[in-house]
């Protein structure tokens, strides 16, 4: 009788990688991986501390959206009113909106709900804070030049995309202070001339406030509006990939390497534990500082209204400019234009982002400079450039400040007329001030020699006959590459020659990562 | 191995193998707290902490294992020409136009007609994607419902008596029955202040002092809720726009360009405060359609 299970036929012996070779076999047989895989593994990425600002957007990005996620279960995008049910007092029993009632309840009744609203809330700040930074630092560097132009723009996109996505987020919860926002919101789209009305009216489905605006922006703020910053910053990554990193001029790098850390494992574990620390921090913010607490602002209501409006810390600039504007209308003509709200709410903003769109075009106008860059520039190397960035940046923390004159007034024991004539006088003259200080700045620093060197330090010991004897320490390890400023070779030469024989080299990785196509800098 | 290139950082990797194992122990022990803190249900507090400690725990031990006890380097990648080979481009480009002009016939009538069709095709859009959304205004903004006779009511529908403010308070006002409308509280919220009579110059004041003019400030449309009863000025707490209270609630500073408008009031037989009239314009910020 035939034997009712077949035996095991023996099996082909396994390749020098066991089992995982194996399956890494069967998936490429498939999918091909195997080539562009190793180029992935190899990717390198420069090791300079400016290169994490775009981590922490990216990684902050991550915070929101598993954190969103959680909030979308619990939120209930209405302004239908009904009865609050809710363990905090003096909110309970009250008919607030949907919206407000189960944003309260999923911060008290949800376990873990407030920390996931904290969270969620302390991420979004982080995100176009690190957005913005990130940006400064391509911007400062020069990293946006050729071919990197069109990564500007995707980042300025998403920028912008993140500032109005938060706007929209923390308008959702129908509370007093984001009501008033919404409400300042509609006046801005009502001061656009000619199609301002009925594009408010479009937008509100009616006068303000109706009850379409809370669920569209939800619509906006969860899908629509994530699932574009979610394509740009695919398209973003891409790019990186595609074009390799920048990098700082220094020993070894040139505008045809890159030098740094490779993908596998090294930047790997570095970039993890960096996803890992940015949500722990988020988490620690959220457990201790407490951001927008709905349940003391109270629901929304048209004709109520709070002392010390202040919106989330990115819209500043434009509470600020919406403050210091003269209160120029043009009426005439059967018309109006509220050039009071349009001009610093509208066309501003929009010349702002214009010039930053346009920036590289603006520069390689300027510069007549066609060629690719992928070495950075010191800041101080490019002063007009750097002073441009620093006028833009004080015009904007001007205005940022200005954004609490009251509370500026108040503190400070000042007339609140006072405070804002000097800041309407600040916001006009600290451009050309931190223009022209930067420019001198960078000039300055040009002429010193070896200024922003690392130092080396030097350790001071007491002897035992009392004297104090200076002894400069070793460069730290890992700070040597940095520290040796001498050898700049225009292409990086294989060390044998340029005649790549298979074997390794004496500085290649190869010996740890098997490859031929990272090697290490010859010193 | 003596390439240092491939030597961890730390100089004493033993001592930093244990560092980062005490790492990732006190993210264990964390995320277990974390746990129990959920599942006891703990101060709220407790969540955050014990899970912000661990993340950042296990998130410093993996930084540290890939920054001091991996491959120092630094190592060097060579970067590839983006632009491809000119035959390439030529291939490519030849491709576009050469294929286009070959199996594209009558391309102008074709084409002509595509870019009606397609022009078309974009104006119509317009309609469900954006008209569907809301209402035309109108004269919606232009008006609000303020009628000759109408009660003056606070927040709670009372009507306001003669005798229910005294010199120096407001009170945010609606027209009788629409007090807790969306209407009544984002257009047509009115503030009556009982000013001081003395140095009263407002052509329209009603007999003792009593003052309407809207809530919803000329500049973005925010409540204007502070009255700074000394200097007679109402302010508005969004942008601090300043109206004189005593001239017509004139714009006296800030961003604000046009006086509140003025609702006229009177007050019956029995001393309560109706309107004498609607608004004479359209109350709140500036648009377009505005005379």
């Amino acid at each position: 009788m035939a034997p009712l299970r077949r035996r095991k036929k023996p099996q082909e012996p396994l390749g020098p990688y066991g089992k995982f070779g194996k399956s890494v076999a069967e998936l490429d047989e498939r999918l091909g991986i195997a080539k562009g895989g190793r180029t992935f593994l190899d990717k390198i990425f420069p090791d300079h501390w400016s290169f994490m600002l775009g981590e922490i957007a990216l990684y902050s990005f991550v915070v929101l959206l598993v954190t969103g996620v959680f909030l979308t279960l619990y939120y209930i995008p209405s302004v239908a009113p009904t009865v609050c049910h809710t363990p905090y007092a003096p909110i309970n029993g009250q008919v607030t909106s949907q919206a407000f009632c189960s944003t309260v309840n999923l911060s008290f009744s949800v376990r873990a709900g407030l920390l996931m609203r904290q969270m969620h809330h302390w991420a979004c700040d982080i995100f176009v804070g690190a957005i913005v930074l990130h940006m400064a630092r391509v911007f400062f560097t020069g990293a946006f030049r050729k071919p990197r132009e069109l990564n500007w723009t995707i980042g300025l996109t998403m920028l912008i995309l993140a500032i109005l996505n938060g706007f929209i987020g923390y308008s959702l919860p129908d509370d007093l202070i984001s009501g008033t926002g919404i409400r300042i919101a509609y006046s801005i789209v009502l001061s656009i001339p000619v199609v301002g009305t009925d594009l408010a009216f479009f937008l509100f489905g009616g006068n303000f406030p109706g009850t379409a605006i809370i669920p569209r922006f939800f619509t906006l703020h969860v899908l629509i509006l994530p699932a574009v910053i979610v394509g740009l910053l695919s398209a973003h990554l891409f790019l990186l990939v595609r074009q390799k990193h920048t990098q700082f001029p220094g020993p070894g790098k040139t505008e045809r390497n890159v030098v740094g850390s490779p993908m596998y494992p090294v930047f790997m574990a570095k970039t993890t534990g960096f996803l890992f620390m940015i949500g722990g921090v988020t988490a620690l913010l959220g457990a201790f500082f407490q951001i927008n607490p709905i349940w003391q602002f109270g629901q929304y209501k048209a004709s109520n209204i709070s002392y010390a409006v202040q919106p989330d810390w990115y819209m500043g600039w434009l509470d600020g400019a919406l403050r210091v504007m003269p209160s120029w209308e043009f009426v005439g003509l059967g018309h109006s234009i509220p050039f009071e709200v349009f001009l610093p709410a509208i066309v501003f903003p929009g010349i702002i982002f214009t010039v930053c769109f346009l920036w590289p075009m603006i520069e390689r106008r300027y510069t007549k400079d066609a060629l690719m860059h992928n070495l950075l520039d010191r800041p101080r190397d490019r002063p007009k450039r750097t002073a441009a960035g620093a006028a833009m940046l004080g015009l904007l923390s001007m205005l940022f400040i200005a954004s609490a004159t009251d509370v500026l007034a108040n503190f400070f024991h000042i007339s609140l007329n006072s405070v804002l004539i000097a800041m309407r006088i600040l916001v006009i003259v600290t451009p050309f001030v931190c223009y022209f200080v930067a420019w001198k700045i960078c000039l300055e620093l040009q002429a010193v020699p070896k200024a922003g060197k690392r130092k080396v330090a030097n350790v001071v010991t007491l002897t035992t006959a009392g004297e104090y004897v200076a002894t400069p320490m070793p460069p730290p390890p890992g700070a040597d590459h940095e520290l040796a400023p001498e050898f700049v070779p225009a292409l990086l030469e294989l060390e044998d020659g340029g005649v790549d024989d298979g074997s390794p080299h004496a500085g290649d990785a190869g010996a740890a990562f098997g490859t031929s196509s990272v090697r290490t800098v010859p010193r | 191995m003596t390439d240092a290139h491939l030597e961890p950082l730390s100089r004493h990797p033993r001592h930093m193998e244990r560092v980062i194992t005490g790492l990732f122990f006190v993210g264990l022990v964390a995320f277990g707290l974390f746990g129990a803190a959920y599942w006891q249900n703990w101060a709220a507090w407790t969540l955050g902490a014990t899970l912000g400690v661990g993340m950042v725990a296990v998130g410093a031990g993996m930084t540290a294992w890939g920054k001091y006890l991996m491959p120092r380097g630094p190592f060097v990648e060579e970067r590839h020409v983006l632009a491809s080979a000119p035959e390439d481009l030529e291939r490519f480009t030849n491709a576009i136009v050469a294929r286009g002009g070959i199996e594209v016939r009558r391309r102008k009538v074709l084409g002509g007609m595509l870019g009606a069709g397609m022009g078309v095709f974009g104006v119509v859009a317009i309609f469900p994607l954006l008209r569907s959304l809301g209402p035309l205004p109108g004269t919606t903004l232009q008006t609000t419902n303020w009628k000759r006779g109408t009660y003056l009511v606070d927040q709670a529908g009372r009507r306001i008596h003669v005798g229910d403010l005294g010199v120096g308070s407001i009170v945010t006002v609606f027209p009788e029955g629409l007090e807790n409308t969306d209407e009544g509280q984002a257009v047509d919220q009115t503030i009556l202040i009982h000013a001081e009579a003395s140095s009263w110059t407002t052509p329209d004041t009603t007999p003792g002092g009593f003052v309407a003019y809207s809530k919803l400030c000329t500049h973005a449309g925010c409540p204007v809720g502070l009255y700074e009863r000394g200097l007679q000025y109402l302010v508005c707490p969004c942008h601090q726009s300043m109206f004189e209270v005593l001239e017509g609630a004139t714009p006296v500073f800030g961003p604000a360009p046009r006086p509140l408008p003025q609702l006229p009031i009177s007050t019956d037989a029995a001393g309560y405060f109706y309107a004498l009239a609607g608004y004479d314009q359209a109350v709140g910020p500036g648009f377009w359609e505005r005379s």
